[in-house]
């Protein structure tokens, strides 16, 4: 399955609360840093399993590191480390004081100084993958802490979770549908989660995974590696 | 204004890394020595009291000197300019430069010193290091708000400046009194964990906001003292302990690493 664009209209400026265009103004990265991806969702949906592919089909090809932002702290990042995806120095755990989306939205500095921990120790990163805590559709993370993000959910969530919108699921640069192989077992319907999800995010790309059927999250790993090449080199 | 400045570093909004930091009511939680209302109200007052009390009067003493620094600075190029325009000579700029290095020399001796201080006053690892992190973390928006050769002096004696010396600094170059620095960080000293409170226990909020302004005459007395010892030297500022925050402190480091913490400290 290939990433999946919408059509629809570029324009400078909307008042309009409804609109759902992309946001443009990403931010400008330093060209000394890492590229930073974020990735969210509701709790379940396979953020942790998500970042544990990525982490192994991307290792050989991209310098990188993960900050995880669990509720339980220590639980992803030993996750992480149990599978030896990556060495246990990779990975940092933030401690988010009972407020998930408040670390990774409107104060981002627990999670800025995860990073630059990360930097200092690893001068050559190309890549940190910021996985936040589950948290509920309208938690996204700030543009002053990431240059993309990735929202997460999954089919068994409901087939109607892409139609409810928030922030999530309509603002980010890309939107993962996952754990497709369980869609006949939950009477989940992917086409209309296809093309809710499309309906919602217009030209933003959706991409319908199953970690059962590929394990590697190849799709998602592109998409990923075209941005790391995107923002480090930016086209203006 | 000072009171702008106050404001912002105070506002439970404000990004500076403050959310995380629960001031060691999460240990005690976890302990059971804190369950509900009854029990929030003397652990507030009794770390208003001590860590508090501490922090107001770092906070106090900074905020003099960064006021002083700014109110010294402006005259000292007002006649350097008088001097060059009526042709005064290379000795007196020289002599002007030598007085403003010798300055910023006594600045950094001056930091220094209530750094240390403030270091002895805080006696566990796990304070020390939950001061310097959000010292670190308020330090971003700070560069980004009030950007200043003289909290670049501060940071100069440590890339993590303690939290309460960086947030006096920014409200003594704000224009704001040793009272308004200590007002300021003796209010944050229980603002924190009684929303950690909240957040940890599902406390009333309405109940913990009243307790908060319960303790109103004793922040008074904090920042009196507080802003009596200011401008006294660093080696005097007020010194009371807890014991038991100490502990706690380092407790919740260690548990950290067996059981689950949500907040840093």
């Amino acid at each position: 399955m290939s990433a999946e664009t919408g059509h629809g209209h570029n324009h400078l400026i909307s008042f309009d609360p409804t609109e759902t265009e992309p946001d443009h103004h990403h931010a400008t990265p330093a060209s000394n840093r890492a590229v930073r991806i974020g990735i969210g969702g509701p709790v379940g949906s396979g953020k942790t399993a998500l970042v544990a592919a990525l982490a192994r089909s991307l290792a050989g090809r991209v310098r990188l590191a993960v900050v995880t932002n669990d509720i339980y702290t220590t639980e992803d990042a030993d996750f992480l480390r149990r599978n030896a995806v990556l060495d246990a120095d990779r990975v940092e755990a933030v401690q988010t004081g009972c407020c998930p989306h408040t670390a990774i939205r409107d104060d981002i500095t627990a999670n800025l100084d995860a990073i630059e921990t990360l930097e200092e120790r690893f001068g050559d990163l190309e890549l940190v993958l910021v996985e936040s805590g589950g948290d509920n559709l309208t938690a996204v993370f700030s543009r002053g802490l990431v240059d993309r993000q990735i929202f997460v959910v999954d089919v068994a969530g409901g087939d109607k979770v892409p139609r409810k919108g928030g922030p999530g699921v309509t603002t980010a640069d890309l939107l993962v549908i996952n754990k497709t192989d369980l869609a006949p077992l939950v009477g989940a319907d992917l086409d209309v989660m296809r093309s809710d999800a499309h309906r919602m995010r217009g030209e933003l790309p959706v991409i319908a995974q199953s970690l059962v059927d590929d394990p590697a999250a190849s799709d998602v790993g592109a998409w990923v590696l075209a941005q790391v090449a995107a923002v480090a080199q930016p086209v203006r | 204004m000072g009171s702008l400045a106050s404001l912002v570093l105070a506002d439970a909004r404000f990004p500076g890394g403050g959310h995380v930091h629960s001031g060691g009511l999460e240990e005690a939680v976890a302990r059971g020595l804190l369950t509900g209302l009854d029990d929030l109200e003397p652990f507030l007052r009794g770390r208003l009291r001590t860590a508090g009390l501490v922090s107001a009067a770092f906070a106090a003493a900074s905020a003099v000197r960064t006021a002083d620094a700014r109110v010294a600075r402006a005259p000292v190029s007002a006649a350097c300019a008088t001097q060059a325009a009526v042709g005064g000579g290379r000795a007196d700029a020289g002599a002007a430069q030598a007085s403003t290095s010798a300055a910023r020399a006594t600045r950094a001796a001056t930091w220094a010193e209530l750094d240390a201080e403030l270091d002895a006053r805080t006696p566990s690892v796990a304070q020390r290091d939950a001061s310097r992190a959000q010292g670190r973390g308020t330090l971003r928006a700070v560069r980004a708000a009030w950007p200043s050769p003289m909290i670049d002096e501060l940071v100069a004696v440590h890339p993590r400046p303690h939290h309460p010396l960086l947030v006096g600094a920014v409200i003594g170059l704000s224009g704001g009194s040793a009272a308004e620095a200590a007002e300021c960080v003796g209010y944050l000293a229980v603002s924190g964990p009684a929303s950690a409170a909240v957040r940890l226990l599902g406390l009333d909020p309405f109940a913990v906001n009243a307790a908060l302004v319960r303790l109103g005459p004793d922040l008074d007395d904090v920042v009196a003292t507080a802003a009596r010892a200011a401008s006294g030297p660093p080696a005097d500022l007020p010194a009371p302990s807890a014991p038991v925050l100490d502990l706690m402190a380092q407790a919740h480091v260690h548990h950290h690493r067996e059981q689950v913490r949500l907040f840093v400290s």
